[in-house]
């Protein structure tokens, strides 16, 4: 199906989208580079100047980056703990028949659309504050003291409640792989003897072992991007600014670009890491 | 009008060369079929014919005029895909009626071309249907309907009938056949099953790794073999070769031997062997012959032999059809 | 697996099921609820659950407070061009990679996907410079833009994933029928590829709608969408949880019934393929 006619036809159709992701790509990333080793205060002096690679070194060293940096990964740990060990028990729970089960997979999934500012805010002021929330009764009603949410236990109020938007993405893609397991391997498995436990250990879970490992992979680079829900509720504050956040506030908030953008050099870097191990996956499946 | 000319084609992907030169004639109004096993470049072949795919070097002229670099739609041909390729969205009426539509006839004008090609291939109960409700021989006649309609100079056809059970397939040659015998146009068909080219074919094209081993109307194939690969290839079942003292005595490096020239006898014989396998078809018995020093030997026997598996049987090839081949496969 | 299944079995497994369905759901249930009790009543001790005076006022009070209506406005028409763009421009470069592929073609597909990866915050800045620099901050136009970009990677990536199971012969048929490579596209593909289109639309305005950064950081008053929107509720102020509460179910339940549709979908175009 390629001949000269269709592989320039071809060439000439794919191009408007190349070269827009390469705009979007490399303008703004030839920027933060450029920036990153500058000394630049838009609100202060502006451009002062070459620095070399002090923004770096600086970034690094300030007393905020590694509370940061241990922030982020107790948050995306979190998530990813909580989010595929249910997961994987949402999705074998799923699989197995029962009545109105398309309803409950709506139910399971549902938290997945609900947009991220809505979570946030839901979760901060109806369920965990500390007067008027539900979690606030839930204790009252057991004869505790309500937790002071957002403030006493701040990094475990987040990865709650982005756990509860994540754990649908889990489960579906689970669940997915799940169903695509040839039944006659379990049928087979039970047949030599095998009782439920040693099934789904050493027939489900080796198989489950790749959508695992492609959950993680694309959940950690959401969550290490995760933004909005921070911003609403604690504004960064109770140690719960993660890099992301970091450099946002580099940025915006106090205005040092040139401080900011190292950072952002540092979380591109951090995200390709990851990505690199993604692409290997996809691009295996590519081939098939 | 459906003379095709291939002069010095070549074909490579990359690195990898498909196609070497090679030189076709085909002649208007001729069924050509290309056949060799899979991966020997007949497909290729037929694509670039077709003009889905460039030629690497080398022309190919249709009707005496130079078709290399026209696009597909413009050469005058029509295909027949193996998938059938019908549009899984469109009646069978408006599958039939694409490539009208495409050139711009008017719809009164391609309405009788579909009901009279519908006609044709007892077509007409299903025109509203969409090819998802028909069956695999339906949809075949739906795809040559398709082809039909354009009234082309050549139709290609790329192993149409291989997705469809042996029953049908047997149907299928014959209507495509029948086909051929009314419409007398030029047909190059496309196939790995040395039956579909024995039964339809005029002229065989033999391919193997791209090079054309042989080509000739199917008893010439079959009576004078060019070399070892196309001995092998045509006939059912295969012939059998041996080499060693037996080839020498012969002044040839490998002698060939078909299944039904081998005259069986249980007392006495050329080799000896014993009986491994036994087919009783009633029409013929096929028996798989081990012999001492060879590979092992098939026999096409009378359907009324009495020989099951262990008997000791003798067989002797009739001389006169005895094929001897050279060191390098060549028939001598 | 068809083999009978005790009734016991099947009702313990529908009960846990159900209980664990609707505690997931229920931050959902009770925001909708929320918004049709009066404030008073949505911050009663204990809280009242179904046995409250209904009342429309809280969706009439936000409505009235901050027009509703614009931000809604403004989500659909970022959520919905810039999905309708994007699929504009991948539809061309999904057919050239799925249907001519080079030696190039995965690398190219493999590289847009990372571009998706780019973390947002690394280019902020720049790209809140480029917006000032060209008057984009707290446009439509610009952050439609930026949403298109941000989703291209993965509109292309799935209708190339559609594509991919569209049968090449049945566009040489079409090409041996005489079809032009745009009647091609037209007549053949498009119908034939429409149920993977519509998935792909259906999930890239679910994403497109529930973006937030750029949308919180790029926009001010006149071009903020619903995520801005609800965001502009995050400092509380007296009794507003029954506000908050339809302000919420006005923003979600748009695309909570979208997403309903687009489940299936969801998995295929949001792990690339990797699970089907």
């Amino acid at each position: 199906m390629a001949t000269q006619h269709s592989r320039s036809a071809a060439r000439l159709m794919l191009a408007p989208a190349v070269i827009l992701l390469l705009g979007w790509m490399l303008v703004p990333l030839t920027m933060t580079l450029y920036f990153s080793f500058k000394k630049y205060l838009p609100l202060r002096g502006g451009d002062l100047g070459w620095v070399g690679f002090d923004n770096y070194i600086r970034f690094v060293t300030s007393s905020a980056f590694w509370p940061s940096v241990m922030t982020t990964l107790l948050i995306v740990g979190g998530v990813l703990v909580i989010t595929v060990v249910l997961g994987v028990l949402l999705a074998i729970l799923l699989d197995q028949p029962m009545w109105g089960q398309g309803v409950v997979r709506i139910l399971v999934i549902a938290p997945f659309f609900v947009m991220p500012t809505v979570s946030a805010l839901v979760w901060k002021n109806m369920f965990m504050d500390p007067v008027n929330g539900i979690l606030a009764h839930l204790w009252k009603a057991f004869g505790a003291t309500p937790i002071e949410w957002l403030s006493q236990a701040s990094v475990p109020s987040l990865i709650m409640i982005v756990s509860w938007q994540w754990l649908p993405f889990a489960t579906l893609i689970l669940l997915t792989a799940i169903q695509s397991l040839d039944s006659s391997q379990l049928e087979a498995a039970e047949i030599d003897g095998a009782p439920p436990v040693k099934r789904f250990w050493y027939i489900t879970l080796p198989h489950l072992s790749r959508a695992i490992t492609i959950v993680i992979l694309i959940q950690s680079i959401f969550l290490l991007a995760v933004f909005a829900e921070i911003f609403v509720t604690t504004g960064g504050a109770f140690g719960t600014r993660t890099l992301t956040y970091l450099i946002f506030q580099r940025v915006l908030e106090s205005q040092n670009v040139g401080l900011g953008s190292a950072g952002g050099v540092y979380a591109i870097i951090l995200a390709n890491i990851i990505a690199i191990f993604l692409m290997r996956i996809v691009g295996k499946n590519l081939d098939a | 009008m459906g003379h095709i000319s291939l002069k010095q084609v070549t074909k490579s992907f990359g690195a990898t060369n498909v196609i070497p030169p090679l030189d076709l004639e085909i002649n208007d109004g001729e069924f050509v079929v290309f056949v060799g096993p899979s991966g020997c470049g007949k497909s290729t072949l037929l694509r670039l014919i077709a003009g889905l795919e460039d030629v690497t070097s080398g022309t190919i002229a249709i009707n005496g005029n130079d078709a290399t670099m026209i696009p597909p739609a413009k050469r005058g041909l029509a295909m027949v895909f193996q998938s059938y390729a019908l549009y899984p969205h469109m009646s069978v009426r408006k599958n039939i009626g694409f490539p009208l539509k495409m050139a711009g006839i008017s719809k009164e004008e391609a309405e009788q071309k579909i009901a009279s090609a519908a006609e044709v291939l007892n077509l007409t109960d299903y025109l509203d249907r969409r090819p998802g409700q028909l069956s695999g021989g339906q949809r075949q006649r739906v795809a040559i309907g398709r082809a039909i309609v354009r009234e082309p100079d050549a139709f290609l056809f790329d192993e149409p009938l291989s997705n469809l059970d042996a029953a049908l397939r047997v149907n299928m040659r014959l209507e495509i056949s029948e086909l051929h015998n009314s419409l007398k146009t030029t047909m190059i068909y496309v196939t790995h099953d040395q039956v579909e080219a024995m039964t339809m074919a005029d002229k065989i094209v033999v391919l193997r790794a791209g090079y054309i081993e042989q080509v000739g109307s199917p008893l010439e194939l079959y009576r004078s073999p060019a070399n070892l690969f196309v001995a092998g290839f045509i006939g059912s079942p295969k012939m059998n070769f041996v080499e060693g003292k037996d080839a020498e005595a012969e002044g040839a490096h490998t002698i060939g031997v078909r299944p039904e020239h081998l005259t069986v006898s249980k007392t006495s014989g050329q080799w000896k062997g014993t009986v491994g396998v036994s087919e009783h078809l009633g029409s013929d018995t096929f028996l798989r012959v081990n012999v001492e020093g060879l590979e092992p030997l098939t026999v096409r026997a009378d359907g009324e032999v009495e020989l099951y598996h262990g008997d000791t049987v003798y067989l002797t090839p009739e001389p006169s059809k005895l094929y001897r081949f050279d060191a390098d496969g060549k028939a001598i | 697996m068809a083999r009978a299944v005790t009734t016991q079995r099947k009702t313990i497994n529908t009960a846990i099921a159900w209980a664990i369905g609707l505690l997931i759901f229920f931050p959902i249930l009770w925001t909708v609820l929320t918004s049709f009790k009066t404030e008073a009543q949505a911050i009663s001790d204990p809280p009242v659950f179904l046995f409250f005076d209904w009342t429309l006022e809280n969706y009439s009070i936000v409505q009235e407070r901050s027009n509703y209506m614009r931000y809604l406005w403004n989500s659909v028409i970022i959520a919905g061009v810039s999905t309708i763009i994007g699929i504009i421009i991948a539809v061309p470069a999904a057919w050239s990679m799925a249907f001519v592929p080079s030696r190039r073609s995965k690398d190219i597909l493999l590289w847009m996907l990372s571009t998706k990866m780019l973390p947002a915050v690394g280019v902020l800045y720049p790209i809140y410079l480029l917006f000032i620099k060209m008057g984009l901050l707290d446009s439509l136009v610009g952050l439609t833009i930026v949403v298109m970009l941000i989703n291209l990677p993965i509109i292309v990536w799935m209708l190339y994933t559609y594509f991919k199971e569209i049968p090449v012969d049945i566009l040489e048929a079409a090409r041996m029928d005489g079809a032009t490579l745009r009647e091609e596209i037209l007549y053949v593909l498009t119908p034939m590829a429409i149920p993977g289109i519509a998935s792909t639309l259906l999930l890239n305005v679910i994403l497109a709608w529930n973006e937030a950064f750029w949308t919180l950081n790029l926009t001010a008053a006149k071009a903020a969408p619903l995520t801005a929107f609800i965001a502009s509720y995050s400092s509380p102020e007296g009794l507003f949880y029954a506000k908050l509460s339809a302000a919420s179910t006005m923003a979600i339940a748009p695309i909570l019934i979208l997403g309903w549709f687009s489940q299936k979908q969801l998995v295929r175009g949001l792990t690339f393929g990797a699970v089907k």
